[in-house]
C-alpha cells in the first residue's frame, strides 16, 4: 500500500460509506463554505461596479488617495505568507514536524503584519478626511478635492469612501479571522505535534482559506488600487 | 468490517447518561438541535400569526377599537383603534417572522437537521456542533432602501439596524448549517445509500441547501451595506450621493427569489414521501422528480428580476425575466403530474399526513398557476403590489409550506419524541384549517384584481374600495376561525408529547432508514451503520407478499451487499 492511500483512509470517517466526493469532510465543507464566501464578496464587489460605473461625474485617481506603494509591499507580503501556507503543508505531508513549525510560523508573521498595515493605513486615511461617509468637511483631502475634482473625484468621493472602506475592510476580517485560527492550530495543535503524515486535516483546511483570502485580496488590489 | 453484523435487527437504544442541560439545551445531537428548532420556530409561528390577526381587524373592521387593543400602549394603538405606524411594523413583522423565523427554520432547520442523518443512515452530523442560534427582530420584511437606510425617511432607527445585524446572524447560521447539510449527504451515506436511492425528502433539502450557500451571502452582504448607511454614513443606497436605491431590490431579490425556493423545495421532498406512503406505491417518476428539483433550484436562483417589473427596468431584460420565470412552470408542473401519478390507483390511506400533503398538491396548483400571472410583465404591471400577489404568495406559503409541515409534524412526530399525535383531532384540524384558509386566502385575489392595494392601513378610504369592504369583512372573520383552528393543532402536539399513544418502530409502515429505528431515536442512531438495498419507495413490491411495504435496509435472499460495506476502509 503506497504512503498515500494509508494517508487517505485515516482522514475518512471511521465507519462505512457510500463513495463520497473522495475528500474527507473538513475540507468538503471548507469549499462549500468557500462557495459562499464567492457569493458575499461578489455582492460587495458588484456593489462597486455598479456603483463606480453607475455615476457620471469623475471617480477619484487611486493613487492621489490612497498610498499605492504601501499597499503593493501589503500584497507582497500576502503573496509570500501563501507561498509560506504551501510550504507548511508540504512539510506536513511529508510527516516534517519542525518544518511545518516553522512554516507555520512564517506564515502568521506574514499575515499579522498584513492587518496591521492595514490599520494603520486606515487610520492615516482617516486623518487626511477620507471617511467612509467621503471627504470630511475642512479636511486636507476636503480642500485638495476643490482645487483639483477631477483628479480627487469631488462629486463621487461618498461612494468611493463606501466601497473602499467595506470591500477592504471585510477582506481585512477574513485575515484577520485566518490569523486567529492560525495562531490557535499553532498552539494547540502544532506545536504539541498533534499533526501527522497521516492527518494533517487542520493544516490543509485552513490553507484553503488563506488561498482564498489572498486570491481576493489580489482581485481588490487590482480594483481599488490600480484602476 | 466484519464486525459490522447484519442490520436487519433492531438495535438498543444507547444508554445516555448526560444530564438535562447537555442533552437538551447544549446539545450537538442533530436530532435534540431539530427538536429545538422545532418548538422556537412553532413559537414564531404563533407570534407571527397573532401579528397577522391585527391586521386583519384592522382591515376588516377600521377604525373599530380591537379586542384587546387597550392592552396595547397609545403609540401602538389608540384608545384600542390600531394605528398607522404599528399597522405598518405589524405588516413588515409578520413577513419577517413568517418568512424568515417559522416557515424557513420549520423546513430547513427542523427537517434538515432532524432527517438528513436519519435518512441516509448516518451518525450523526459532519459537523456536529456548527450551530448559531438565532436573534430577536423589530422590523420589515423586504425593506426597500432608501426608506430603510435613511432613519430621517423611516422615522426608525435602532428597529432598522437590529433588522440587519440579526439577518447577518441569520444568514451565517443558515449557511453554516447548509454546509454542514450539504457535507453530510455527499459524504456520510450509509453503504448502499446511492444518490438516486436517496428519499426525494433528502434531495430537496441537499438542493435546498446548495442555493442557501448561493444566495444567503448575498442578502448578507446587502444587509451589511444597510447596515452601514444607517451607522456609519455611507452611500450605498443613497440617491442624494450617487447611491442606487435599487441596487437593494437588485441585492435582496438576488437572496429573495432563491429564498421562495428554499421554503418550498424541502416541503416539496417531505409530501412526496407522505404521497407514496399514502398511496403505497413507488413515487411515480423518481427520477424526473429529481431533476425537476434541480431544474426548479437553477432557474429560481436566475430569475429576481421578475419581482421589480415596476422599477423601470429595461423591456429587453423584463422580456428575459419574464421567459425564464415561465420556463420554472414546466419542472413544478412535473412534480405535480408525479404525484398525481403517485396517488392514481394507489391504495390510498389518508392518514393526516398524506390529507396535508394532497391539500399541498391542491394548493400549490392554484398557487403556482397565479405565480404565472406575475411572471408575465403585463399582467404584472396591474397586480403588482396589490392583494392578488398576497393571495399568491399565501396560497404557495401557507397552502404549500405549511400545508406540508401540518403533515410532517405528525409524520415525524412518532421518531421525535416516541408518541403519536391524535388521528382523530388532526383531521378535525385539518378540514377547518383547509376550509378557513381557502375562505381567508381565495377571496384575495378578487380584491386584487379589483385594485386593492397591498400594505394600505384603511381600503375604505377609497371610494372604489367600498363596495369589497364586506369581503374584507368575511376574509377577516374566516382568519379569526383559520387561527382559532390552530389551538386545536397545538393542544393536540402539547397533549401528545405526554400523553400521545406510544409509538412503534415504524407506525406509518414506511420504508425509509430512520423506521428501522426505536421511536424516539437513541442518541447516536444506529450501534452498526445499516446497509441499504433498495430505494425508498418499494411500496406494494411484488417480492414481498406479507405486507405491502419493503424497507431500504431489509436484505431479501436476491440482494448483494453494497460494494461500499466491505470496502477496504479501515
Amino acid at each position: 500500500m503506497t504512503h498515500a492511500t494509508a494517508t487517505v483512509d485515516l482522514m475518512r470517517p471511521p465507519f462505512p460509506a457510500e463513495p463520497g466526493a473522495g475528500v474527507y469532510s473538513n475540507k468538503l465543507g471548507m469549499w462549500v463554505f468557500l462557495a459562499s464566501d464567492v457569493m458575499f464578496f461578489t455582492a460587495l464587489i458588484g456593489t462597486y461596479i455598479i456603483l463606480r460605473f453607475g455615476v457620471s461625474e469623475p471617480w477619484a485617481k487611486p493613487n492621489a488617495v490612497l498610498n499605492v506603494p504601501l499597499t503593493a509591499f501589503n500584497t507582497f507580503l500576502l503573496i509570500c505568507s501563501s507561498v509560506s501556507m504551501v510550504k507548511a503543508f508540504a512539510a506536513i505531508s511529508q510527516g516534517d514536524q519542525r518544518g511545518l513549525r516553522l512554516w507555520l510560523l512564517l506564515t502568521i508573521l506574514a499575515g499579522a503584519p498584513f492587518v496591521s498595515v492595514q490599520v494603520v493605513e486606515y487610520i492615516k486615511l482617516v486623518g487626511h478626511g477620507f471617511t467612509p461617509a467621503g471627504y470630511r468637511e475642512g479636511s486636507l483631502l476636503a480642500e485638495h478635492a476643490v482645487s483639483d475634482a477631477v483628479k480627487y473625484g469631488a462629486a463621487t468621493s461618498g461612494l468611493y469612501g463606501s466601497t473602499f472602506f467595506t470591500m477592504t475592510g471585510f477582506h481585512g476580517f477574513h485575515v484577520t479571522c485566518g490569523v486567529i485560527s492560525m495562531t490557535y492550530l499553532y498552539l494547540t495543535k502544532v506545536l504539541p505535534g498533534k499533526y501527522s503524515r497521516q492527518d494533517y486535516r487542520g493544516i490543509e483546511t485552513i490553507g484553503l482559506y488563506w488561498h482564498f483570502v489572498d486570491l481576493v485580496w489580489i482581485i481588490l488590489f487590482t480594483i481599488v488600487y490600480l484602476i | 468490517m466484519t464486525s459490522v453484523a447484519a442490520t436487519a435487527r433492531v438495535p438498543h437504544a444507547h444508554h445516555d447518561d448526560r444530564s438535562f442541560i447537555r442533552k437538551y439545551i447544549f446539545s450537538t445531537d442533530h436530532k435534540i438541535i431539530g427538536i429545538q428548532f422545532l418548538f422556537v420556530s412553532l413559537f414564531f409561528l404563533l407570534l407571527g400569526g397573532l401579528l397577522a390577526m391585527q391586521m386583519r381587524w384592522q382591515l376588516g373592521f377600521p377604525g373599530k377599537p380591537m379586542p384587546g387593543g387597550g392592552l396595547l400602549p397609545e403609540t401602538m394603538a389608540a384608545n384600542g383603534v390600531i394605528l398607522p405606524e404599528y399597522y405598518v411594523q405589524l405588516v413588515s413583522m409578520h413577513g419577517t417572522f413568517m418568512v424568515f423565523f417559522a416557515i424557513m427554520p420549520l423546513l430547513v432547520g427542523v427537517y434538515a437537521n432532524f432527517l438528513i442523518p436519519l435518512k441516509i443512515g448516518a451518525h450523526d452530523m459532519a459537523f456536529a456542533s456548527l450551530f448559531v442560534p438565532e436573534g430577536a427582530i423589530r422590523s420589515g420584511w423586504t425593506n426597500y432602501a432608501p426608506l430603510s437606510a435613511r432613519p430621517d425617511l423611516s422615522g426608525v432607527t435602532t428597529g432598522q439596524i437590529l433588522w440587519c445585524v440579526s439577518i447577518v446572524v441569520l444568514g451565517l447560521s443558515s449557511v453554516m448549517g447548509s454546509v454542514n447539510y450539504i457535507t453530510t449527504i455527499i459524504n456520510h451515506r450509509a453503504p448502499g445509500m446511492t444518490w438516486f436511492r436517496m428519499p426525494l425528502s433528502v434531495w430537496a433539502l441537499f438542493i435546498t441547501a446548495i442555493l442557501a450557500v448561493l444566495a444567503l451571502p448575498v442578502l448578507q452582504g446587502a444587509a451589511i451595506l444597510l447596515l452601514f448607511d444607517q451607522t456609519i454614513g455611507t452611500h450605498f443606497f443613497d440617491p442624494v450621493a450617487g447611491g442606487q436605491a435599487l441596487l437593494w431590490q437588485h441585492l435582496f431579490w438576488f437572496f429573495g427569489h432563491p429564498e421562495v425556493y428554499i421554503l418550498i423545495l424541502p416541503a416539496m421532498g417531505m409530501v412526496s414521501d407522505m404521497i407514496a406512503n399514502g398511496s403505497r406505491k413507488p413515487i411515480f417518476g423518481y427520477h424526473s422528480m429529481v431533476f425537476a428539483i434541480i431544474g426548479i433550484a437553477f432557474l429560481g436562483w436566475l430569475v429576481w428580476g421578475h419581482h421589480m417589473f415596476m422599477s423601470g427596468m429595461n423591456p429587453t431584460l423584463g422580456s428575459s425575466f419574464m421567459v425564464s420565470t415561465l420556463v420554472i412552470a414546466v419542472p413544478s408542473a412535473v412534480k405535480v403530474f408525479n404525484w398525481m401519478g403517485t396517488m392514481w390507483r394507489g391504495n390510498l390511506r389518508f392518514h393526516v399526513p398524506m390529507l396535508n400533503a394532497v391539500a399541498f398538491v391542491a394548493m400549490f396548483v392554484i398557487g403556482g398557476l397565479s405565480g404565472i400571472y406575475m411572471a408575465a410583465t403585463p399582467v404584472d404591471m396591474f397586480i403588482h403590489d396589490g392583494y392578488f400577489i398576497v393571495a399568491h404568495l399565501h396560497y404557495v406559503l401557507f397552502g404549500g409550506s405549511l400545508f406540508a409541515l401540518f403533515g410532517a409534524i405528525p409524520y415525524w412526530f412518532p421518531k421525535m419524541f416516541g408518541r403519536m399525535m391524535s388521528e382523530r383531532w388532526g383531521k378535525v384540524h385539518f378540514w377547518l384549517t383547509f376550509v378557513f384558509y381557502n375562505f381567508t386566502f381565495f377571496p384575495m385575489h378578487i380584491l386584487g384584481m379589483a385594485g386593492h392595494m397591498r400594505r394600505i392601513y384603511d381600503p375604505t378610504q377609497y371610494e372604489f374600495l367600498k363596495p369589497y369592504q364586506p369581503m374584507n369583512e368575511f376574509i377577516s372573520v374566516s382568519a379569526f376561525l383559520l387561527f382559532a383552528t390552530q389551538l386545536i393543532f397545538f393542544v393536540n402536539f402539547w397533549w401528545s408529547l405526554f400523553k400521545g399513544k406510544k409509538a412503534d418502530l415504524n407506525p406509518w409502515q414506511d420504508n425509509g432508514l430512520e423506521w428501522s429505528l426505536p421511536s424516539p431515536a437513541p442518541h447516536g442512531n444506529w450501534e452498526t451503520v445499516p446497509r441499504v438495498y433498495r430505494g425508498p419507495y418499494e411500496f406494494s413490491s411484488p417480492e414481498v407478499s406479507d405486507r405491502d411495504y419493503l424497507p431500504q435496509h431489509e436484505k431479501r435472499p436476491t440482494d448483494r451487499e453494497p460494494a461500499s460495506a466491505t470496502a477496504p476502509a479501515h
